[in-house]
């Protein structure tokens, strides 16, 4: 241990400081996406070996899930739209796993969200499409931070683990959502459990016409970068970090504990209303009993993958919505039945997951 | 000594990289006595009988043991050869059963199911011969320290064991439950077994011992049969008169109270009492240190000042102002300066730069952060000059500071806090865990910063860096200001009896 010291010493002060950054870098983005392709790539192997067990062409696997979701532009777009919710939600947990806090609770938060919005965006007919569509994204993006701050709340008063009570909150949402469509929101004249449809001034306008895709992308890009500038810029962002890192070194140094763990519930809870709200606002138009596929619970692997970085999170947010497409693809043209594909889909998560445990691991002896 | 001793530790070395934990030791023990390791902390009593029971492996030495040399890897091979130790820290499962945690990792590891009827009938057994009082059903959480420490060392007695070895085991106990394990160590000892009692309390050591091996500098100094020798005899022997620094330096001129501390009392995390109607005053230009053996409420003392620690009573003022309760950013912006006891826990953050780390209290005011964001430049610019200044080692300020060795993540502490222009500084084990070199360039910084006119509060255990610094020293015993000694070396004997508990020649009164 301590030649390595005197070793890198020796060399390391006299020697030109510009490369040493540089390679620092290039060393880091290498890694960051070596590990996450290694992941796929031995994912991929599993389902093939699985589809080929099966009586299935493994080759499937790769032409399906990987060129098929790229075969036309259209297509393109569609990864894109499952995109913007991922990046929302994985970027917000970045801060809260930042700082420490375990918010397993986004999907329920996405839920909180996307109900505000619906009752935002049906009660004010003839508003302004520049003021409704603003003030149903930010009511999603309360609903959700006023979710996630519950949590906060109990842990920062009560030391109730945030783990147990955002998984609880899930539970809340989703069921309460259910009863909201099937009870005093729903649409009388609909057959289906689902809200009245959201006045057109409030729709998300579209990015591309003709396709599905809105401009949440943008926002949800624009958002992750702004987040990481939060995180690693400014003195808040710090103070979030070093609460995450050491809470007895925040108290020396004189933060508030407490504030910070709630900011940071507060935060991703409303990344993850603001993507509920996206999904009413720009996509269905309605609320129904399962908006989400899931979204909440696959932002927690798309936050790991991006190691806690929001801007890693445009990318492997990115990544995810390619996997689900695929997945999605792959139920609807190969005759591979959906239990295979959803079992693929977990060996990727879960071997991406893996994959970013292991860069996350020496980091967190502390 | 005799010709074949039961055991004989033969010039035993161990170092960490260069920090040295056992410089040659020899050490004899004779079967049937207690024999007792009496030093200060960090003497090298721990890590002696650690590496006798097999948890570290020595760099070099012979053991010697039962006539044959022994050579054990690991404490279960201690445990076959009927060596049991007692830890400081208890090793039990709190929600496991007292017979539950003794057939924990017993036999071979396939073996699942244990005659809990001959365990519990061994252990009720083993309890009466010695008077333990121990129930084999009973849950280890519902237990006292007291009761847990007799299951402990019931547990090395159900193994097995003819060498026993308590490491500070009075260290937990009130007086009463004391009395009742010296009596029990007699008991073992009348009934064939061997004790090695770790200890730095003297009026104990010279109650049960045999005989009496003193350590100081992970060396043993002295060995005595205890009718040879006296209290303050051991007191000497124990502190010892090395000189391994000497700073040069200007006698003090100390001017206006800065810290003034008046009957403070508090608590500490546990509930139980840890400071008792502790006064004390910091002037302007003076370096006090505060002596004691760890646990007499130094921590807790630093933690109340800091206002990391609510208090009981007491009233606390700095420049004449009063900060009674105040939160610790409201202390801190009161040109106070805190280098905390325990860098890892609390002055460092390990993943993140030396930049990051060097704002770690100034990370939302200016000239670091402007209009809430982190002034990146002069962040850089302001550690490269910390970095230059205490000739930090590193390859640049983005380094983790984790890559850094102890010394030097210490100097970018010190470093820190002198930067914020402080009247006082409470500075807590200051060099603990460093290497020489850093030591005595800490040191001397302290001394630049007595003498620009600042007041320091040095806590520290080692009396080495207490009399090469300080102007006078107060003496911490039992959570209590025993007395004051100025720092000047003739005077190392009375603070070592001070730190003992013995005031003026007498034992104090546990209370």
């Amino acid at each position: 241990m301590t030649m390595t010291q005197i070793e890198r010493d020796g060399r390391g002060a006299a020697a030109v400081p510009i490369l040493r950054l540089v390679g620092r870098a290039v060393a880091r983005a290498a890694v960051a996406v070596a590990l996450p392709a290694a992941a796929v790539a031995i994912a991929l192997a599993c389902g093939a070996v699985l589809l080929a067990l099966n009586g299935f062409d493994g080759a499937d696997v790769v032409n399906v899930m990987i060129l098929g979701v790229f075969q036309d532009f259209r297509s393109v777009t569609e990864i894109l739209l499952k995109a913007v919710p991922l990046i929302l939600i994985g970027a917000g947990l970045c801060v809260a796993f930042r700082c420490n806090m375990w918010n397993i609770g986004a999907e329920g938060q996405l839920y909180a969200g996307a109900v505000s919005a619906t009752l935002i965006g049906i009660s004010f007919e003839g508003l302004s499409p520049w003021l409704y569509v603003p003030a149903v994204l930010v009511a999603g993006a309360l609903g959700g931070a006023i979710w996630g701050g519950i949590a906060g709340f109990l842990k920062v008063r009560f030391q109730a683990s945030e783990i147990v009570t955002t998984i609880m909150l899930n539970y809340i949402a989703l069921i309460g959502t259910s009863w909201l469509v099937t009870g005093p929101m729903r649409d009388a004249r609909a057959a289906y459990p689902q809200s009245a449809r959201l006045f057109r001034e409030a729709w998300v306008p579209d990015l591309i016409a003709g396709t599905r895709l809105h401009i949440g992308i943008l926002v949800a890009v624009a958002l992750a970068l702004v987040l990481y500038v939060f995180l690693y810029r400014s003195s808040a962002g710090y103070a979030v970090r070093v609460v995450g890192i050491n809470p007895h070194a925040a108290r020396y140094a004189g933060m508030n504990a407490g504030r910070n763990m709630m900011a940071a519930m507060c935060i991703s809870g409303g990344m993850a209303g603001l993507a509920g709200a996206f999904e009413v606002a720009g996509v269905t138009h309605r609320l129904y009993q399962n908006i989400s596929p899931g979204y909440g619970f696959e932002g927690i692997a798309v936050a790991l993958l991006a190691g806690n970085n929001p801007l890693g999170a445009i990318l492997s947010g990115g990544l995810f919505a390619v996997l689900r497409s695929g997945s999605e693809l792959m139920q609807i043209t190969s005759q591979v039945p959906q239990v295979l594909v959803s079992i693929i889909q977990g060996i990727v998560i879960l071997s991406v997951v893996a994959f970013a445990a292991i860069r996350i691991w020496p980091r967190r002896r502390s | 000594m005799s010709e074949r001793p039961f055991l004989r530790m033969d010039n035993i070395h161990k170092s960490f990289g260069e920090i040295i934990v056992s410089a040659g030791v020899t050490l004899e023990v004779e079967e049937g006595e207690i024999h007792s390791l009496l030093g200060e902390n960090g003497a090298g009593k721990s890590v002696l009988m650690s590496i006798l029971c097999g948890i570290l492996s020595p760099n070099s030495g012979q053991i010697i043991y039962k006539g044959r040399p022994l050579n054990i890897g690991s404490p279960r091979e201690a445990i076959r050869h009927r060596i049991g130790m007692v830890h400081q820290h208890f090793m039990l499962v709190p929600n496991l059963t007292v017979a539950e945690n003794y057939v924990l990792g017993q036999g071979s590891p396939l073996r699942l199911i244990h005659d809990m009827e001959k365990v519990h009938a061994r252990i009720r057994e083993l309890s009466d011969r010695y008077g333990l009082g121990v129930r084999p059903d009973a849950v280890i959480e519902d237990l006292s320290v007291g009761e847990q420490q007799r299951v402990e060392i019931l547990k090395v007695l159900y193994h097995g064991t003819d060498l026993l070895i308590l490491d500070e085991p009075t260290a937990v106990l009130t007086p009463q439950e004391t009395d009742r394990l010296l009596d029990l160590m007699r008991g073992l000892v009348k009934d064939g077994k061997t004790v090695i009692f770790i200890s730095h309390k003297l009026d104990e050591v010279m109650r049960v011992s045999d005989r009496i091996s003193v350590m100081r500098d992970c060396r043993v100094v002295h060995t005595t049969r205890v009718a040879d020798t006296d209290p303050r005899e051991l007191a000497r022997l124990m502190v010892g008169r090395d000189v391994l620094m000497e700073l040069p330096r200007a006698p003090a001129d100390p001017g206006d109270v800065v810290l003034s501390v008046e009957g403070l009392s508090c608590r500490n995390d546990l509930g139980l009492p840890a400071l008792r109607d502790i006064g004390l005053q910091v002037r302007r230009g003076e370096i006090v240190g505060v002596a004691g053996v760890s646990g007499n409420g130094q921590t807790e003392l630093a933690l109340a000042i800091a206002g990391l620690l609510p208090i009981d009573s007491g009233r606390l003022a700095l420049n004449g102002r009063d900060i009674t309760g105040l939160s610790p950013a409201e202390i801190n912006a009161r040109a106070f300066a805190h280098i905390p006891e325990d860098r890892h826990k609390m002055g460092i953050l390990m993943p993140l730069s030396l930049a990051e780390n060097a704002i770690l209290e100034r990370y939302d005011q200016p000239p670091f952060a402007a209009r809430g964001m982190l002034q990146r430049r002069r962040i850089a610019a302001h550690t490269r000059d910390l970095i230059a200044r205490f000739r930090i080692k590193t390859p640049d300020e983005e380094e983790r500071i984790a890559n850094l060795s102890g010394g030097n993540q210490q100097k970018l502490v010190v470093a820190r806090e002198l930067a914020r222009d402080p009247d006082f500084i409470l500075v807590s084990q200051l060099t603990r865990g460093i290497d020489i070199g850093a030591i005595e360039f800490i040191l001397q910084e302290m001394l630049k910063q007595r003498d620009a006119g600042r007041a320091i509060l040095l806590i520290s255990t080692e009396l080495e860096e207490l009399f090469a610094i300080c102007d006078r020293i107060l003496v911490m015993f039992h959570g209590q200001i025993l007395g004051e000694v100025p720092a000047d070396r003739s005077r190392l004997e009375e603070v070592g009896l001070l730190m003992a508990g013995q005031k003026a020649g007498h034992v104090a009164q546990e209370a």
